[in-house]
């Protein structure tokens, strides 16, 4: 049946309410079943060798000891996993990526796996393994890849989007562009042109819960997963791919997950725990330490962006130019192509051009962190803006607003925009208090803006109406904060029926169509989508029923505030019927209820925030600290406000420790050095000042209740808005995040010498 | 590798368990005695995911061994509500949204109700400090320390 996804405007009775999650309780009282809490008859235990070597090639792997102490019940490599890729260059990454097969391409990559009656006989069989590299010339840093002469980590890479085609192998696998109009005559016509470069460090998304599994293989060919992921639909196909498995074969099933932020998307060891249970004929229960998330398990881009941008001196801008390299780890992505795709997407720009290079390097394979690439191209630009701003003596809220994107400006990236948010964004913050509070002594104020595209997707969701009324509503996007509240709120207003009556849970691979993963901030996005149309089914068959209780044709049935109503004259006595009065009647009337929707979620909303925050910078220790923040965002229709807020909050805190802290910081023999929470450190809560939030609610049209995804955009912003609040209070402009004491101090120094 | 008895209380109830010298006593609450609200997160005494109350005290169990707990009173996250009556910190964690993925809610829920023992009318400072070595990347803590700050003006007895 065909669904309308139109929005339509409506008062709303449980959407935009705040009601007790359904997993509450659960969650704090210690119950919730997360990746590492389930466990099953006749267990082993994995444990994963890896590479202490940025770049080597493995050339012998002898793991007959380890097979031969006691407790050990397999051990692999990558002679267990056949390559089943099939040309599939991605797969390939994948399969490579879980288990180095020639090559290892940096500290931390996997070479072996053993499953053993316990840890301590796993890491004791780990030691006996023997691996001979042989060492090769490694580069970690994007920059350095790119050097004529750097190490190469793969012979046959010729970049890919280069006319003429290259002749020589490179690091850069491939080179993007986009944009509209003539960048240098722009540049001719400005008054002022800012022009800079930056960089931003490597950062780890740094969920509190290392990646775990329980893999069981049947003989039978039938195999079962338990796994934290934010797709398990996802991970089935790869891990089926990868090991040759059918797919309806291997079921699923997700645990609660603790914390992804886009690291939970891709697989990384979870075909090693299927390998070695298939291998030892039972089950497999594979955890990472912390150590190995950090060195194994994927981190977001170390970038080096170039920007210029020109303007009248009335501030406005004629043409807008950036040059993005994002490193991928060791395989070619396209990393940077979304950079150079989000970059000026706030703007509405007559002349602009962005290219992007995709740079291979030693270091672990990049994986999606929130709004993927987007916070490292924002980071520049909204610097660049901001230095402008100084430049033409413009107040940046002013400078921003006048070159902002609207209804039908051509987006940097190529499509129309529809009714969007930045201008009301920057509006809201021109007239915000926390914009025109005064500041102390060393003190600084900077704002940002960001956008991201949010995705829609494949969805398939059941609704099943119980006999009492209630409602089951079985979604396939997994819920990693909160959507199991929002999608009752919506199936509870769709329906007409109280919150509490609807119970919604995650089904596993087997018991629902394909769903794609939890990312692009699409969970509640899409499967409110398909929500509201497994709703709308449902309804369709309780007026059916309802016209067979009452012996009258199914056009005369009405669906009116839950209820089934008579329509017509001649049908004055006939008391609505609620839910749970046609749920009763089920049995009677052609048997169980439910509403069954599959749809592809298209027009995900983009979204657009601006961030203001203060900061305190020490200058005799280069400490800073955020003294107020404040996240201005759309949400096009917050379903629930409170986790709204949340992923706000949470967004910018993030932002804040990339900001201000987090890097990944490489020895010169191309060892992480700080692969721990000490070491590595995210914000804690002495760190941040409570986050204030404003939410903006310009309807989605692509979306019946206005929804657009509100995951994601709220990194974007904080790297430029720290980054400017700092050049503000220090007086001098920083360009590589982290700002972190050593780099404020060099800076001040570099200052004072003049 | 012969294994040590250990004697103990946890959450009120005498428990007796064998483990090896090299086990912390969250491997022994999660592998031997089946609770595992305590969650690792690093293992290293960094997160405090895993925190519980010993003596009173709050611990990192990845950093206590199994053995040290003789005779000791630990209080874990499992024993929190009194019976099917949730703690009022567990009411109001719920309440304010102080959760997301809640992997870290046990280890906050426990650093937070051995502060209000201390301090019964804490400053939004107290409370962060309090809270900072127990990790959470979703929150950003805001709506934690606020669901603290109403459980404690609960548990004074001031009502919302
Ligand atoms: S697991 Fe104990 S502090 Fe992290
Ligand atoms: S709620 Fe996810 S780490 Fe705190």
């Amino acid at each position: 049946m065909s669904f309308d996804a139109t929005y339509k405007e409506k008062k709303l009775k449980s959407v935009g309410t705040r009601p007790l999650r359904p997993d509450g309780v659960d969650k704090v009282t210690g119950r919730a079943r997360y990746g590492a809490d389930f466990n099953m008859p006749g267990q082993l235990v994995a444990r994963v060798l890896r590479s202490p070597h940025a770049h080597a090639r493995i050339m012998r792997i002898d793991v007959s000891r380890a097979v031969a102490l006691k407790g050990v019940k397999a051990v692999i490599t990558a002679a267990d996993l056949p390559d089943l890729t099939n040309g599939n260059a991605a797969l390939y990454a994948i399969l490579d990526n879980c288990m180095a097969r020639t090559k290892a391409f940096y500290d931390g990559h996997a070479v072996a796996a053993v499953a053993a009656i316990d840890a301590k006989v796993a890491r004791e069989a780990l030691k006996l393994i023997e691996v001979e590299y042989d060492v090769l010339p490694h580069v970690v840093d994007v920059d350095a890849a790119m050097a004529p002469d750097a190490p190469l980590l793969d012979e046959n890479l010729f970049t890919q989007g280069i006319d003429p085609a290259p002749t020589t192998p490179s690091n850069v696998g491939n080179r993007s562009e986009f944009g509209h109009g003539d960048v240098e005559s722009g540049f001719a016509k400005a008054d002022v042109i800012v022009e800079r470069s930056y960089k931003t460090e490597q950062t780890h998304q740094g969920y509190i819960e290392p990646h775990a599994c329980v893999a069981s293989c049947n003989v039978d060919g039938t195999a079962e997963m338990w796994v934290c992921t934010q797709g398990h639909f996802v991970y089935r196909q790869t891990c089926a791919d990868l090991l040759g498995l059918e797919v309806s074969k291997l079921r699923v099933t997700s645990s609660e997950i603790g914390g992804g932020f886009g690291g939970k998307t891709h697989v990384w060891a979870e075909p090693l725990a299927l390998a070695l249970s298939r291998k030892a004929g039972r089950p497999v229960k594979l955890v990472m330490s912390r150590e190995e998330v950090f060195r194994a398990s994927g981190p977001t881009s170390q970038t080096s962006i170039d920007v210029k941008i020109g303007a009248t001196k009335d501030g406005k801008i004629t043409a807008a130019l950036a040059t993005l390299r994002y490193s991928s780890g060791p395989y070619a992505d396209s990393w940077a192509e979304t950079g150079a795709m989000t970059s000026f997407a706030c703007y509405d720009l007559e002349n602009v051009k962005t290219v992007g290079f995709e740079v291979i390097v030693n270091r672990p394979k990049v994986a999606a962190y929130r709004a993927p690439s987007a916070p490292m191209a924002a980071f520049a630009v909204e610097s660049a803006i901001d230095e402008l701003a100084h430049k033409i003596g413009m107040d940046s809220v002013e400078l921003r607003i006048k070159n902002a994107a609207s209804e039908g400006s051509r987006s940097s990236y190529g499509p129309i925009y529809g009714p969007i948010g930045i201008g009301p964004t920057l509006e809201a913050a021109r007239t915000h208090p926390h914009m025109s509070a005064p500041l102390g002594k060393n003190q600084g104020r900077g704002m940002a803006c960001g956008f991201w595209f949010n995705f829609g997707g494949q969805t398939c969701t059941d609704l099943n109406i119980s006999a009492d009324g209630t409602v089951t509503l079985a979604v396939g996007t997994v819920d990693v904060g909160g959507s199991r509240a929002s999608l009752s709120l919506i199936a509870a207003e769709e329906l007409g029926i109280s919150y509490d009556d609807v119970k919604a849970v995650i089904a596993d691979t087997s018991t629902l169509g394909y769903n794609d993963m939890t990312d692009g901030s699409r969970g509640t996005f899409s499967s409110s989508m398909a929500t509201i149309s497994a709703a709308r089914n449902a309804i369709v068959t309780m007026r059916e029923r309802a016209a067979l209780m009452w012996d009258i044709p199914v056009e005369d049935v009405a669906w009116e505030e839950g209820h089934a109503k008579a329509v017509g004259a001649s049908y004055d006595n006939r008391a609505p019927l609620s839910v749970k009065d046609i749920a009763a009647e089920a049995g009677n009337t052609g048997g169980p209820i439910a509403g069954h929707s599959e749809l592809v979620a298209d027009g995900a909303g983009v979204s657009f925030g601006t961030h203001i925050c203060d900061v305190e910078v020490d200058p005799e220790t280069g400490a800073t600290r955020v003294i107020r923040y404040t996240v201005i965002q759309d949400a096009g229709k917050a379903v629930h406000p409170a986790y709204v807020e949340g992923q706000y909050q949470g967004g910018a805190a993030q932002g804040i420790g990339w900001a201000l802290n987090e890097e990944y910081v490489y020895g010169a023999d191309g060892r992480l050095q700080n692969p721990g929470f000490l070491d590595y450190r995210i914000p804690v809560c002495s760190d941040l000042p409570m986050i204030d939030t404003q939410i903006l609610e310009i309807p989605n049209p692509n979306h019946p209740y206005g929804v657009r995804g509100v995951g994601e955009t709220s990194i974007v912003p904080p790297l430029a808005a720290v980054a400017n609040a700092v050049s503000d209070a220090v007086g001098v402009r920083m360009v590589h995040v982290p700002v972190s004491p050593p780099r404020i101090l060099a800076a001040l120094n570099a200052k004072a010498k003049g | 590798m012969t294994s040590i008895a250990v004697s103990t209380t946890i959450n009120g109830d005498d428990v007796e368990f064998l483990c090896r010298a090299d086990e912390t006593l969250l491997d022994v609450l999660r592998n031997r005695l089946g609770l595992m609200g305590a969650k690792e997160g690093c293992g290293t005494g960094d997160c405090g995911a895993c925190s519980t109350i010993m003596d009173g005290r709050v611990v990192c169990s990845c950093l206590v061994l199994g053995a040290e707990t003789e005779g000791r009173e630990i209080e874990t996250i499992e024993g929190m509500a009194n019976g099917s009556d949730l703690h009022p910190l567990q009411s109001k964690f719920i309440e304010h949204a102080a959760l997301q993925c809640g992997v870290c809610t046990p280890g906050f829920l426990m650093a937070a109700k051995a502060l209000l023992a201390a301090h019964p009318d804490p400053t939004e400072k107290e409370i962060r400090f309090w809270l900072a070595g127990n990790l959470c990347r979703c929150t950003g803590y805001d709506k934690i320390v606020r669901a603290v700050q109403d459980a404690a003006a609960e548990m004074r007895g001031e009502g919302t």
